[in-house]
């Protein structure tokens, strides 16, 4: 399931949630991804962040990530949630979850999820620090380490 | 052909438009409809684009009604 939420959200509680609906007893293993807003980016404060995505696109470039998770290993199930609109430190942003009857489909399951979301899904970031406004011109690419 | 042409983030910004649309007698490729649509001569390095909601290169050939849109390397998660 994909959703895009305008307010905030508790990634723990729809987790909880969305794990009622799956069938009990057929998974083994969730791994989840939580990322939150930070008060700092590249040496300055940062106060409030906007979101901002591409209505039809989004949604359906999230449910292509999940499909082709579903793919590439056995899952029973994957989440996506990500705010869109104001956000304020803290917030959580985006929460990712795959679950499987083993731990090595949901760990890797999981990883493809948010790198995918990461750098194709469209959204932007337009931050407001102390020294202006401005858009984040690119995610940091991922690390080898762990994966 | 008549195109929709949307801009998001820094691009709509940089045109100063979300939503317009352009119309032509002859085939346009995406870029070709870039510089018709945006006002601007050429298309910032990065510039993703996506024809229907799906990505495409820039040379690729538009046909009448698409959605083109055009936006910078993405930044969610």
């Amino acid at each position: 399931m994909i959703e895009l939420r305008d307010s905030e959200f508790d990634p723990l509680y729809e987790l909880a949630e969305f794990q009622k609906t799956l069938s009990h007893g057929k998974y083994g293993a969730c791994c989840n991804f939580i990322g939150s807003m930070r008060d700092f980016n590249e040496g300055d404060d940062v106060s409030q962040m906007t979101l901002e995505h591409y209505p039809g696109m989004t949604e359906k470039f999230l449910q292509k990530i999940c499909d082709e998770a579903n793919e590439k290993w056995p899952l029973l199930d994957c989440l996506i949630i990500h705010r869109v609109g104001d956000i304020n430190p803290n917030d959580s942003i985006v929460l990712t979850a795959a679950w499987s009857a083993h731990r090595d489909a949901s760990f890797a399951a999981c990883r493809y999820l948010i790198e995918e979301l990461k750098h194709r899904a469209p959204f932007w970031k337009k931050e407001n620090t102390t020294e202006g406004e401005r858009w984040v011109s690119e995610n940091t690419k991922a690390s080898d380490e762990g994966v | 052909m008549n195109i929709t042409v949307k801009f998001f983030a820094s691009l709509r910004e940089q045109t100063g438009k979300s939503d317009t649309s352009i119309s032509s007698s002859e085939a346009l490729t995406v870029s070709q409809a870039w510089q018709q649509a945006s006002g601007l001569d050429e298309m910032p390095e990065n510039t993703l684009c996506a024809i229907n909601m799906e990505y495409v290169s820039s040379d690729t050939p538009l046909t009448d009604g698409d959605e083109l849109a055009f936006f910078p390397p993405v930044t969610g998660g």
